[in-house]
């Protein structure tokens, strides 16, 4: 006799947003292949924003109504902090997604690559160049990996959690990979990212199946049931909790886990280095937070003091190496790992907010993360636009005397150093504040002392960046030719690859280039040229004033954002 | 059915993966090295699910199986541009970007 299979009921409308992004995602695949390929890039653009647009409205009707409930068999939870991460990721995805678009700086074409599969410096890529051809893919990638993130939030099973885990990576590792210029970086970004990441989620795998050992099922509620029955093996328990944290630590870019950020974030085109930087970490952070407090809150003892300890040695590692960098992207990328230290502190605490006023960790990391994560964007938009002849000029001293040429591009720039060095009036101090309220209500003292010491230091260099763009004199570049080809774009000339294309944006390809480019693509690095900001599109100053404007308000005004925080401050079981 | 036997199995598979990773310079092998990991977790994932007499373990590592494919494609298309490109899939010569 066969038993009846139930159909299953998915509840569509309060999934509405996941579908939407999916399905705008697909669409964007149908355009790749149906459209001509000159108007392929102006429908990606159009289709990608009218997707993220109706996403944002449909998110938050559905966050107003209230519309909370375990979905989807019990699979995906879509409560107040889902809708609250959902809403920040897909405003900082648009915000990440209007570098994408930005063609101007580039003499009329976009940072990716004109023909991926075309090996640097060939015919192919020369022909490629002559053509215009673009990957007009990168919108599709983009809202792909959307869709995984925001899944990545809400799931409340494990499997949904590896497989939300995997969209999220892979369009990530790919448009690492599509830089236009210095591709030599930019492909070897793709594959370190590609292979820790592959090798980390192989670790959160393995950690999945032991916890399902354990508790013999996937579900976070029934694993919080399994540890408070305190039945099976405890090994399997901590095995498993341990190599799900690695899975995630990678991702959030804590300490021992780290090592990839500053490598990928420079190698790649400055405008996924922003998505990256953003909602990455908000998915990865917001998932951590979840599986901690749902699926293993019974083992708060165990896990607790190791969150403490990684939080302060990322916030160590990340402030003092970055102090060393003399690449602002690179300073960035150690910043991003310093703040992930930051946000770790609360997750340690494990505060649940007593009384009415008081964030839960909860909100206040999710209040930590917008602010971040608009700062981020904003920061590097503003290194999309600092250029010389050979693109991108991210070199510190590169910068020295920008705030006297150009002093409303610093003045933006130095309202994000200033936010992400936490000085009040930015919404960067409120967001630490929050998140050191909840690591010394959930008896972590220690921690925050030890954080506001290392917030210091972070300080320092945040601050060193606005004295270089204000105060110090803008050295010749004639006088450092042999030292600029040290730096990133002539190191991919130098590559020491035999074969014939190993001159990344070199000799061959520049010629040409020159005359196709009306930028000016570089013939050899010593002509690098004069730093200053290129004209840009609407869309990336957009982005910066948005980016300005959302930092500077939300540190006048936090009340709004603090209160949805709050209210956001209780996963769903 | 012992499932000892297994998880046994499972984590020294696990462990020469992990190591074949640390200790391998090319990269397609490093991947490969991934790709048995994730055997390792699939194995694990059916002896529980054997133990436990649910199909969630098994489902699960259709899922695996699935995921994996799609980590090949991402995967191979990275390392075969960057082999295009130097003429060497060694990770010790992706080196341009350092601290």
């Amino acid at each position: 006799m066969v038993d009846m299979i139930e159909p299953p009921s998915l509840e569509y409308l309060r999934l509405l947003p996941l579908l939407l992004v999916f399905g705008g995602a697909c669409l964007g695949v149908l355009v790749e292949a149906v459209l001509p390929r000159r108007s392929r890039w102006g429908a990606q653009v159009g289709l990608t924003f009218l997707t993220l647009v109706v996403t944002a409205v449909v998110t938050v009707l559905g966050w107003r109504a209230g519309d909370v409930g375990v979905s989807a068999l019990g699979s995906v939870t879509v409560d107040h902090p889902a809708y609250f991460s959902w809403t920040a990721l897909v405003v900082l995805a648009a915000l990440s997604l209007l570098l994408f678009t930005e063609r101007r700086l580039n003499g009329g074409v976009s940072a990716f690559a004109p023909q991926a599969a075309a090996v640097p410096g060939s015919v192919d890529e020369e022909l490629a160049i002559r053509a215009r051809t673009e990957h007009s893919e990168v919108y599709p990638l983009a809202l792909f990996s959307l869709f995984g993130m925001m899944l990545f939030v809400a799931s409340n099973d494990l499997l949904i959690l590896f497989v939300a885990l995997e969209i999220l990576s892979l369009p990530l590792y790919l448009m690492c990979a599509l830089a236009r210029r210095r591709r030599l970086l930019s492909q070897e970004a793709g594959l370190k990212y590609f292979l820790l990441g592959a090798l980390a989620s192989a670790f959160f795998l393995y950690g999945v199946a032991m916890l399902f050992g354990y508790a013999g099922t996937f579900t976070l509620a029934g694993i919080d049931q399994a540890v408070a029955a305190g039945a099976g093996s405890e090994w399997l328990l901590l095995a498993g909790m341990a190599g799900i944290s690695v899975g995630l630590l990678f991702k959030v870019g804590a300490v021992p886990f780290h090592s990839w950020t500053p490598d990928v974030y420079t190698g790649a085109p400055t405008a996924v280095t922003a998505l990256m930087a953003a909602c990455t970490k908000v998915a990865a952070v917001v998932a951590l937070l979840r599986v901690l407090y749902v699926g293993l809150g019974g083992l708060r003892w165990d896990w607790q003091p190791l969150m403490a300890a990684v939080a302060v040695v990322t916030m160590a590692v990340g402030s003092l190496l970055a102090i060393t960098q003399d690449d602002v992207k690179r300073m960035l990328a150690y910043s991003s790992v310093t703040h992930a230290g930051f946000m770790l502190t609360a997750v340690a605490g494990a505060s649940t907010g007593e009384g009415a006023r008081q964030l839960s960790s909860v909100g206040s990391t999710l209040f930590y993360l917008v602010a971040y994560g608009v700062a981020s964007v904003g920061a590097f938009a503003v290194v999309t636009l600092v250029r010389d002849r050979n693109g991108e000029a991210s070199r510190l001293q590169d910068w020295a005397g920008l705030g006297r040429r150009h002093p409303w591009l610093a003045a933006a720039f130095s309202v994000f150093m200033l936010s992400f060095a936490g000085i009040p009036l930015t919404s960067g101090f409120i967001a630490k504040l929050g998140v050191f309220e909840s690591a010394w209500s959930g008896g972590y003292p220690w921690v925050v002392v030890v954080g506001v010491v290392l917030s210091l230091v972070a300080a320092y260099f945040y601050l060193r960046v606005v004295v270089t763009l204000y105060f110090a004199d803008p050295q010749p570049r004639s006088g450092q030719g042999g030292q600029a080809a040290q730096a990133p774009a002539g190191a991919a000339d130098a590559t020491p690859a035999t074969g014939p294309a190993a001159d990344g944006d070199g000799a061959r390809g520049g010629a040409l280039a020159t005359e196709v480019r009306t930028a000016g693509a570089p013939a050899a690095v010593s002509s690098a040229g004069e730093v200053g900001v290129g004209r840009a599109s609407v869309a990336t100053y957009g982005a910066v004033v948005a980016a300005v404007v959302v930092t500077v308000v939300f540190g006048l005004l936090p009340g709004p954002l603090l209160d949805l925080a709050l209210q956001a401050g209780v996963f769903l079981r | 059915m012992d499932p000892n036997h297994y998880l046994v199995l499972s984590g020294m598979l696990f462990t020469i993966g992990a190591i074949g990773f640390l200790v391998r310079r090319n990269a397609i092998v490093a991947f490969m090295c991934v790709e048995l990991m994730l055997n390792a977790c699939n194995l694990a994932l059916v002896t529980f699910s054997s133990h436990w007499g649910v199909l969630d373990g098994q489902v699960a590592s259709f899922f695996v199986m699935v995921v994996a494919a799609a980590e090949v494609v991402v995967g191979l298309a990275i390392i075969v541009s960057i082999y295009r490109t130097r003429r060497s899939a060694s990770v010790d010569d992706a080196n341009l970007l350092k601290l």
